[in-house]
């Protein structure tokens, strides 16, 4: 009797219910989507980096690696690394290079003095039009074996305003948190400071796998090593540089002649941390030199050339794949957010210093 | 043209075969594109895994729906039922076209934008499409702007839609709903009156 009341209830109350239904499974797509746009649910996105980002940042900059300068130049590859990977421009006698060097501070305005870390992003071109885009600093090992200790690590440092310095006890439970990151404030406190882009070498950081004829896997790292001298610069000395210093140095050098870096790709062995760039592989490993960039010319980033170009390191051609490590992962997505927001301030004539007027794609631009 | 090609008079009570089929197998594919194409803008660890998937899954759209759009304007398709007022049979028409408009628009403007930006257009590793427009600043922040526009554009679209035809399949059983199925015809739809005007 009972079963039945509920029959008839269910059948007079039938409409009620299906539009309850259609509505739960419309709104179960619309929660879906909006965590998956994290809109909610508040997790960490690639957005999330860039949310420090000011409100009155200059329009049309990198969010971070702001100061640079656009170069040209030319990769001949020596062929060692042939029997590695099937990217062209490991065979390809001469492949064209855009690149940039950067300072790592955020600042398109910052002092050439403010920061140790120098920086060189390239794109290759190969003939059959693949593309192999990268972004080297030159320290030798991230701080964090993921992306996520990034953000920690930020939070953890900044200077508290009524003293002016980190809260000890939050760098503390950084460091308890993310150990490894110890070794990365050692480095940073006793390293020496580069004194010019010429003679720093530039690290990948992250690994990479090459991927040869027969499709057999070796995962690597690289470094493009300075031809010229590594110069660094006491404190006293470096404190008194001049506003550009490592700019004009640049510029200087290469007015007297091209300036060569080697590509030295480092083979791993088994076990090697493939998947954590907080960790460097040890020196015995074998590497082969893959080529050599001749960098020829310099100009300003503002003339274009290198300024709308993402050196996003995920873009790699055939013959290379990505690892598993989670920061180069994570970069792509970051890398995608700075140069959509800045490349469309451009074009929207936002850009008021980050571009050269005669050249604007749009007149707004002043 | 029915005339012509010696095809019955009364209207289909079915999108054909061709249609049916590709209504489904895109439906999934553009619920699949949307959530990728998220993925790919918040994700730390799936954007590059996501990307290569996005532009040849996209393409195929591209395709397909070039396909989709010629068969439909070369078949009947069926009437809307008798008892949906002009207005509801006008607006589902309308949106039913500006769905056609979404899905060419959409992989068109993904690609337009990754030319302008200077991207590859990786559809497969070694296979990249030329370039549709040339480098520009000025054009990128439009594409991208409008490809990110219509992707949500188009979810809500799709919610909508989905929610009517369900609305159709359960509470009017007018036959719209099994017009792009292979169900059991439960009316056909434009003659009989629906099952639910009876309640
Ligand atoms: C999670 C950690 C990281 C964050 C949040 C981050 C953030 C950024 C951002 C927002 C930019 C500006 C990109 C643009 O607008 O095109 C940038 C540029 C750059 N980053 Fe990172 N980065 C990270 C890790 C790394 C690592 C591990 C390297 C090491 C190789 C690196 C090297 C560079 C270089 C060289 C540039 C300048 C690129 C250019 O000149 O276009 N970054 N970074
Ligand atoms: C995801 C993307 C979707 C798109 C772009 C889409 C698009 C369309 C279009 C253009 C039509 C007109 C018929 C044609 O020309 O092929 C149609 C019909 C239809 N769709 Fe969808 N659809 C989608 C998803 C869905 C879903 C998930 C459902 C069901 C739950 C659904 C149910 C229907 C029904 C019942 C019809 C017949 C409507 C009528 O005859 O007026 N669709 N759809
Ligand atoms: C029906 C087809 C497509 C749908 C539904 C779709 C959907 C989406 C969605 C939802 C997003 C994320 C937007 C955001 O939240 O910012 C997106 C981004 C994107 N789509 Fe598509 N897409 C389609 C086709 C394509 C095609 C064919 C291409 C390229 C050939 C493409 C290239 C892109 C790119 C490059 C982005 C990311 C932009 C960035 O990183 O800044 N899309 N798409």
């Amino acid at each position: 009797m009972k079963k039945e009341a509920l029959v008839t209830y269910l059948r007079t109350k039938r409409v009620p219910l299906i539009l309850c239904g259609i509505l739960l499974i419309a709104g179960t797509l619309v929660l879906a989507f909006a965590w998956s746009a994290g809109l909610i649910g508040g997790r960490i996105t690639t957005r999330t980096f860039l949310k420090d980002t000011p409100k009155t940042y200059p329009a049309g900059y990198r969010r971070a690696h702001g100061k640079g300068i656009c170069f040209e130049g030319t990769f001949r590859a020596s062929g060692e690394a042939v029997p590695y990977s099937i990217a062209s421009v490991f065979a390809q006698q001469k492949v064209p290079v855009i690149g940039r060097f950067s300072l790592g501070s955020p600042d398109p305005y910052a002092p050439d003095n403010s920061t140790r870390t120098a920086s060189m992003a390239l794109m290759l071109t190969a003939d059959d039009g693949e593309q192999w885009r990268m972004k080297l600093n030159n320290e030798p090992f991230f701080a964090t074996r993921d992306a996520e200790g990034f953000l920690k690590q930020m939070e953890a440092y900044k200077p508290n305003p009524s003293t002016g310095s980190p809260d000890p006890a939050r760098v503390t439970a950084f460091l308890k948190e993310y150990p490894e990151a110890k070794k990365y404030v050692k480095w940073d406190a006793t390293a020496p400071w580069t004194r010019s882009f010429a003679g720093a070498q530039y690290n990948v950081i992250n690994s990479f796998i090459l991927i040869d004829k027969n499709g057999k896997k070796q995962a690597i790292r690289w470094s493009m090593r300075p031809h010229a001298a590594f110069t660094s610069w006491s404190v006293s000395q470096r404190k008194q540089a001049s506003h550009d210093f490592l700019f004009e140095d640049l510029k200087k050098r290469i007015q007297k002649g091209p300036l060569y870096w080697d590509l030295v790709i480092t083979l791993a062995e088994p076990g090697d941390a493939v998947n954590d760039p907080s960790q460097v592989w040890p020196e015995s490993r074998r590497q082969i030199v893959a080529g050599t960039l001749e960098v020829s010319h310099v100009f300003d980033q503002a003339d274009g050339g290198c300024r709308d170009v993402n050196f996003d390191p995920t873009r790699v051609p055939k013959g290379i794949t990505l690892s598993d490590d989670p920061v180069l992962r994570a970069r792509a997505g970051i890398y995608a957010h700075s140069h959509s927001d800045r490349v469309r301030e451009i074009g929207y004539g936002k850009a008021t210093d980050a571009v050269v007027k005669h050249q604007n794609d749009n007149p707004k631009n002043k | 043209m029915s005339g012509k090609k010696n095809r019955p008079s009364a209207p289909p009570t079915q999108f054909n075969i061709t249609a049916r089929i590709l209504h489904w197998l895109m439906a999934a594919m553009i619920l699949a594109m949307i959530f990728v194409g998220l993925g790919m803008m918040t994700s730390l660890t799936w954007r590059p895994w996501l990307l290569d998937l996005h532009v040849p899954l996209g393409i195929a759209i591209l395709l397909l729906v070039i396909i989709r759009f010629i068969n439909r304007l070369s078949f009947p398709v069926p009437k809307m039922p008798v008892s949906m007022s002009k207005f509801q049979s006008k607006a589902a028409g309308t949106l039913h076209w500006l769905f056609y408009g979404m899905m060419l628009a959409l992989p068109l403007t993904g690609w337009a934008q990754l030319s302008a930006g200077g991207f590859p257009v990786k559809l497969f590793p070694g296979v990249n499409l030329s370039p549709i427009l040339p480098q520009s600043p000025l054009l990128y922040a439009l594409l991208h702007d409008a490809h990110r526009v219509m992707a949500w554009a188009l979810f809500f679209m799709v919610v909508g839609h989905f929610s009517a035809a369900l609305l159709h399949a359960w509470v009017y059983r007018d036959g719209i709903f099994s017009s792009i199925t292979w169900g059991r015809k439960m009316t056909i739809r434009s003659e009989e009156p629906p099952a639910s005007a009876a309640e």
